[in-house]
């Protein structure tokens, strides 16, 4: 179905209009029809006016074609795409905290620069960390930074966003999107 | 996101409505004219063809009630919101044409809560108005103030909180367009008193009927799988009598020989007495159309939703059929059946193609085989007692079939659907989706209304009587000529037959006492009488129907008649409940 590098369950894009609650009618479709929901992040598009949200479902192909047809319903979603076919782009964004004193300062810079993640703050018992990446990277990060104790962390869910296929040959086309 | 919009203040609240590239004028445009909010909700319900709406007067929406005498506009008041709801409702079922209704906020707007779930349930094109507090006044927990929108957003088709007198018109009329156009169903427009009073200029810009498009490949496939089936059955739905459909699905039934199953929305969109007819399927079908369901290998099913009223257990449900689904919804192909062909359109469009597409056919001896299991229906035993098929039968015989049966719901519900033989387009009329007990009642103003030359029927139990009961009133004040049958068997029948089944006869709170109706009625200046003699039946319906007005009729039955046969709620054939042979 979907290219390891898509991350588990379908991912997908939805442009609504931006009007006050908005959020609260996809939010109350998804509960009301008992969906299972991953994660939901919402921000602007490239459209002033239109929001553009980022939904990662979880059930079987009947269950994402429930929800594709049921978010065409609400009145203010003006067009769902469900890229997980495709190599779609898809990254999350952590930002993350271990407990780290001098000693272990060294560890945690290098493991940084393993995962290109930055460090954005710096105390005498903790560092933060930033990094942007496919899912897969950022749970191995975490992993990794777990021996030092995560005191606090936020994870940005999955944002995702189709590969433009212009200019490839239309085989590789036909074999992504198969 | 903006989140943050209700703390930037209102004029930054702008709300986007759906409008066409071009709005579609009329030839000799209209100048727009400047007009309160009240008037102009006035001016669009008028524009949109509005000539009755249902509704209580209250604080919040008190400046529409000012301007709305002007306006030719016929006002029904109510005793309860929820009744509003419910006869615009009737109204929309009886005429296709968009329901109006209207409360103020707070309690006002919460009552009509169950007639916007009924109606969205059943898809029934509904425009709910509220009022709503000064819009410096929401979130204040003011007086009468409840977030209607919030509370009607999963049981409308979609709901509005309008925010300036300028976006007031275009509001209404796409709240009008929502509610009739694809799937119809409910919408709620709230509306601030302040945006009420606020002026603003106004131009009437009623949207076109939009008419999807069918998906016209799908048809071949369709007649495809129909010319290869051997055991074919075609279940139409509430979306058939919704389309128009009558003519297309007889066309198509008898060109394809395919018989006719109808489900309790759809009933009445087949004549029953056609030779091609089966009768309703699902939990009190008759048995013989559950079998027919469990051989068949193709169903057509036409605007219907595999309820599970219908299907029982899904995974035991016409284990050999393949599906071809019709339904103007995306969202319900392959909702809860999965359809090897499905085809999104109006009803009435997908079934003259299927007409156009299928060859003609003969399925007589598959026909036969399937009525040769029918069990003789009517009243079966020798009894004292008032049977419900003696009391729908009167009904039929004493208006010539002419009647618009509205129900309520219960056993009585299921009864008039099984005994009273539908042959009349549209003339049967429920809540099916949400179930709602104290719907005929205040329904059958809105269908009286929709429909004044015509005989109207309330059949309800003694149940849901009582939930309504005060709209006897309106009716009062109002003239309609409504009569009403109470089957009154002295419970919640439908609850007790299923405490008797399944929770051995335990009837826990459901024996009901009811008032002397005939002094009830009275009361409310109307007619009503009790009948407790099967010999009396025909003859006082035949004189309810020569007394001019409103009557009530009570009709006493047997406190433990039951619904046969049944199927136990996610159950199949296999586990139907059929009449005992012997009564006790």
């Amino acid at each position: 179905m979907t290219i390891a590098s898509n991350g588990h369950g379908r991912t997908l894009v939805v442009l609504v209009r931006d009007n006050p609650g908005v959020l609260t009618r996809v939010a109350g479709l998804f509960r009301r029809r008992n969906f299972n929901i991953e994660s939901l992040v919402v921000g602007h598009s490239e459209t002033p006016g239109v929001s553009r949200m980022t939904v990662v479902v979880a059930g079987g192909a009947a269950e994402v074609d429930q929800v594709v047809k049921q978010l065409l319903k609400l009145v203010e979603v003006l067009e769902v795409r469900d890229v997980s076919d495709g190599s779609p782009l898809l990254r999350e964004m952590v930002l993350i905290r271990v407990g780290a004193d001098a000693s272990q300062r060294t560890e945690v810079t290098e493991l940084a620069k393993l995962f290109s993640a930055r460090i954005i703050d710096v105390s005498h018992g903790s560092i933060t960390l930033e990094m942007t990446g496919a899912e897969t990277k950022v749970d191995n990060l975490v992993r990794l930074l777990s021996k030092f104790g995560i005191r606090e962390m936020v994870r940005s869910g999955r944002i995702a966003m189709a590969r433009d296929m212009s200019d490839y040959p239309v085989e590789t086309v036909e074999a992504l999107s198969a | 996101m903006r989140a943050d919009t209700q703390e930037r203040g209102s004029d930054a609240m702008t709300l986007t409505v759906d409008r066409p590239e071009t709005v579609e004028q009329e030839p000799g445009p209209e100048q727009p004219k400047r007009l309160s909010g009240s008037r102009i909700m006035c001016e669009a319900l008028v524009a949109e063809g509005v000539e009755i709406m249902w509704g209580y007067p209250g604080g919040a929406i008190m400046p529409f009630y000012d301007a709305l005498p002007e306006y030719s506009i016929h006002h029904v008041l109510v005793r309860h919101e929820q009744a509003g709801a419910h006869a615009a409702d009737g109204y929309a079922r009886a005429t296709g044409k968009v329901g109006v209704c209207i409360g103020t906020s707070g309690p006002g707007a919460t009552n009509l809560v169950t007639g916007l779930a009924t109606a969205y349930m059943d898809s029934v094109p509904m425009v709910a108005i509220t009022g709503q507090v000064a819009r410096s006044f929401i979130g204040r927990d003011s007086f009468q103030e409840t977030d209607i929108v919030g509370i009607t957003l999963p049981i409308t088709k979609h709901n509005f909180l309008v925010n300036s007198a300028a976006e007031l018109g275009d509001i209404m009329h796409e709240a009008f367009h929502l509610a009739r156009s694809g799937r119809p169903g409910p919408v709620l427009v709230d509306v601030p008193k302040d945006v009420q009073i606020e002026e603003a200029l106004y131009t009437p810009a009623v949207r076109p009927h939009a008419v999807p498009e069918g998906a016209g490949g799908e048809y071949a496939r369709a007649a495809d799988l129909i010319a290869r089936a051997q055991k074919p059955l075609i279940i139409a739905g509430h979306g058939v009598i919704i389309a128009n459909g009558y003519d297309e699905l007889r066309s198509f039934a008898e060109k394809s020989g395919i018989p006719v199953i109808t489900t309790l929305l759809g009933l009445s969109c087949f004549p029953e007495s056609h030779p091609l007819s089966l009768g309703w399927p699902g939990m009190h079908g008759p048995a013989h159309v559950n079998r027919a369901i469990d051989e068949a290998d193709v169903i057509v099913a036409v605007g219907m939703r595999f309820d599970d009223r219908v299907t029982g257990k899904l995974e035991t449900w016409a284990p050999n059929a393949r599906f071809i689904h019709i339904d103007i919804d995306p969202a319900e192909i392959n909702k809860n059946v999965p359809a090897e062909v499905g085809i999104i359109a109006d009803a009435r469009d997908a079934l003259r193609a299927l007409v156009d597409a299928v060859a003609p056919a003969d399925h007589t001896e598959w026909l036969h085989s399937i009525k040769r299991n029918a069990r003789p229906e009517g009243p079966p035993k020798d009894t004292t007692f008032i049977t419900p098929s003696t009391v729908v039968d009167a009904i039929k015989s004493a208006t010539n079939g002419e009647a618009r049966l509205v129900t309520d719901v219960g056993q009585h519900q299921m009864w008039a659907a099984r005994f009273y033989g539908y042959n009349k387009p549209n003339s049967h009329i429920t809540s099916g989706g949400l179930g709602t007990m104290g719907y005929a009642l205040p329904a059958a103003m809105g269908v009286k209304a929709g429909c004044p030359d015509e005989p109207v029927w309330v059949v309800a139990g003694d149940g849901g009587i009582q939930m309504n009961i005060q709209e006897l009133a309106t009716i009062a004040q109002e003239g309609l000529n409504i009569k009403v049958a109470i089957i009154n068997n002295g419970y919640l029948g439908m609850v007790r037959q299923w405490q008797q089944f399944f929770h051995n006869r335990n009837y826990s709170e459901t024996r009901i006492s009811s008032p002397d109706y005939a002094l009830l009625t009275a009361a409310y200046g109307l007619q009503g009488r009790r009948v407790t003699e099967k010999e009396d039946v025909q003859r006082q319906v035949e004189w309810a129907m020569s007394t001019p007005g409103a009557v009530v009729l009570e009709f006493c039955i047997s406190q433990e008649a039951n619904v046969y046969p049944m199927i136990p709620s996610g159950g199949s054939v296999a586990t139907m409940i059929e009449e005992p042979e012997v009564v006790e």
